[in-house]
């Protein structure tokens, strides 16, 4: 007969994987100091993004109005809550908020992250089969990288210019006919705005779930919101390198 | 019927495992799959070879302790079903089934398919029970509670522990088990007094041990009582609302 090996008389000790902070820091600042304070913080810099995402792409429809609307636009940008403020104040303000709540949103999203690996060491050594996690939300931790790379382009070629050849401050319309008409950049515009569109679909339906707002009257619209949302943004922006290439606006 | 069964055998927290396969004939398929491992550790036993452990107790789906990844589904995956009761007629003849344990920080490895799941004690003990003071009970209708709000308390209150939500998380998140535990306190008059702090202390102990919550939703219908996530977010609004509370000037129990 074999001989059976013998018991464990180890018990498996449970230690805890996530160290609490030393302070207490004092309020506000003590809801960051939780995960689920910091996903509260990334589901309000969530709609924070959301928020100028939606503005950004309906300002820039102007852009099938012609190349002087585009343009006066962005001098109308700089121009918000002139005469009240000096010139470019509010839009120097609504930079501030948007840098800010990007590198939170960036920070809590990398930091919970860090977390969650931490929660498993070890993963199942057998295939994992999903039922409910879906390609957007397990993919938010790549979709996310890819924007960010993305803006960071995005401001070198439209805003600051140096990734522009034929850059030239002011002029919106012919700095975005110039950039598009590039088929790489484009494609690479409609690729980053895939993502930023698998990412919104998952962001705007969890971030209700986030900031505790549950409500059974409103629920079974957060899937639809979250689709039409992405469907409107991402179909606005990326009709505009398909305009270029195609020459509807050129 | 006739199946291979591959199950990781593990021979203590220290140990590394690995997969065995073991050939398995003659199972009915009104068998549950606890029986099925039965049969299985029957063989193994007249075989010399040590059994498969695995947790059980009450085999009708009520104590908690079953819960074994199936073909990489948290207790096989069926709608409200523990392992104890699945059913081998959800398999088919021939079938290979994977078995392995529960895979989570807080949830080390005892042996084979056992693991240590008292990582969810700690967080009870911080606040997962109400504090009464000893006398006679009151008269229970002396507290109306209105249907639905008990309905709710109840369906909270249906968590038996087993750790799927945990097991089934991309992150290893506790969210699901920690907010029934809470809400089927916090949702009733008598959990009141200790609302707040008691939705901090656990939320807090939980972040301890376990991952953060990303709205996959794979808990939910892990769980073989079919708590819905719509309580996380009530945890979530509960604790932003915890942590923000003048608790001493809103007479909710003790700041602290
Ligand atoms: C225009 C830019 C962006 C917008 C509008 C946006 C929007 C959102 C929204 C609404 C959420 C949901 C919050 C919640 O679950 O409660 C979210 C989650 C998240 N975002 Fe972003 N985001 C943007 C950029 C980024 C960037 C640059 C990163 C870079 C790392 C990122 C990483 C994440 C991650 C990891 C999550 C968590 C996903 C989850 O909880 O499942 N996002 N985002
Ligand atoms: S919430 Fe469901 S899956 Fe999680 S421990 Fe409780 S019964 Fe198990
Ligand atoms: S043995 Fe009790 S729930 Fe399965």
């Amino acid at each position: 007969m074999v001989q059976a090996k013998p018991r464990s008389t180890v018990e498996a000790a449970v230690t805890p994987v996530n160290r609490r902070p030393k302070r207490q820091l004092p309020w506000p600042l003590n809801l960051y100091q939780t995960a689920v304070g910091k996903k509260w913080v990334m589901a309000i810099t969530g709609v924070i993004g959301m928020g100028f995402i939606a503005l950004h792409m309906f300002g820039n429809l102007k852009m099938y109005l012609g190349a002087a609307e585009l343009d006066h636009y962005a001098v109308g940008l700089r121009e918000i809550a002139y005469p009240i403020l000096p010139k470019e104040n509010a839009l120097w303000l609504m930079r501030g908020v948007l840098s800010v709540a990007l590198v939170l949103h960036v920070h809590s999203a990398f930091s919970l992250w860090a977390m969650n690996r931490r929660a498993r060491p070890m993963g199942y050594q057998s295939k994992r089969d999903y039922i409910a996690a879906n390609w957007a939300s397990r993919t938010m931790k790549w979709t996310g990288p890819i924007i960010l790379l993305f803006l960071a382009f995005h401001l070198a070629d439209l805003t600051w210019g140096f990734a522009n050849p034929d850059f030239e401050h002011g002029a919106v319309y012919n700095n975005v006919v110039a950039s598009f008409e590039r088929v790489p950049v484009s494609i690479l515009y409609i690729v980053a705005n895939l993502a930023l569109g698998v990412h919104l679909y998952h962001g705007a339906w969890s971030l209700f779930q986030s900031l505790g707002v549950n409500n059974p009257s409103i629920n079974w619209l957060r899937r639809g919101f979250a689709a039409l949302f992405t469907a409107v943004i991402v179909g606005g922006n990326i009709s505009f390198p398909i305009a270029v290439l195609t020459g509807i606006v050129g | 019927m006739d199946l291979t069964l591959k199950v990781w055998r593990q021979d203590g927290p220290q140990a590394r495992g690995r997969f065995e396969t073991y050939p398995v004939q003659g199972i009915s398929a009104d068998m549950s799959f606890l029986e099925m491992l039965d049969i299985v550790n029957e063989r193994l036993i007249t075989e010399g070879v040590e059994p498969i452990q695995f947790e059980h107790d009450c085999r009708e789906g009520i104590c908690g302790s079953c819960g074994v990844m199936i073909n990489g589904k948290a207790h096989g995956g069926h709608e409200r079903t523990a392992t104890c009761q699945l059913h081998m007629r959800t398999f088919k003849d021939g079938d290979t089934i994977v078995v392995e344990p529960w895979r989570a920080g807080a949830f080390p490895v005892i042996r084979d398919l056992v693991v240590n799941r008292s990582a969810l004690d700690r967080i009870i003990e911080v606040g997962g029970f109400i504090s009464v003071n000893t006398g006679s009970a009151p008269e229970a209708n002396m507290l109306p509670i209105p249907k639905e709000v008990s309905d709710a308390a109840m369906d909270a209150a249906e968590c038996i522990g087993c750790g799927a939500c945990v097991a089934a998380c991309p992150n290893g998140a506790a969210q699901l088990f920690t907010s029934a535990k809470l809400q089927h306190l916090n949702l009733l008059p008598q959990g009141q007094a200790e609302r707040w702090q008691r939705t901090v202390a656990m939320v807090e102990k939980m972040e301890e041990y376990f991952g953060g919550c990303t709205n996959h939703g794979e808990c939910q219908v892990a769980c073989p009582k079919g708590i819905s996530i719509d309580f996380i977010s009530y945890m979530n609004r509960d604790f932003i609302k915890g942590k923000s509370l003048n608790r001493r000037l809103g007479g909710q129990g003790l700041a602290k």
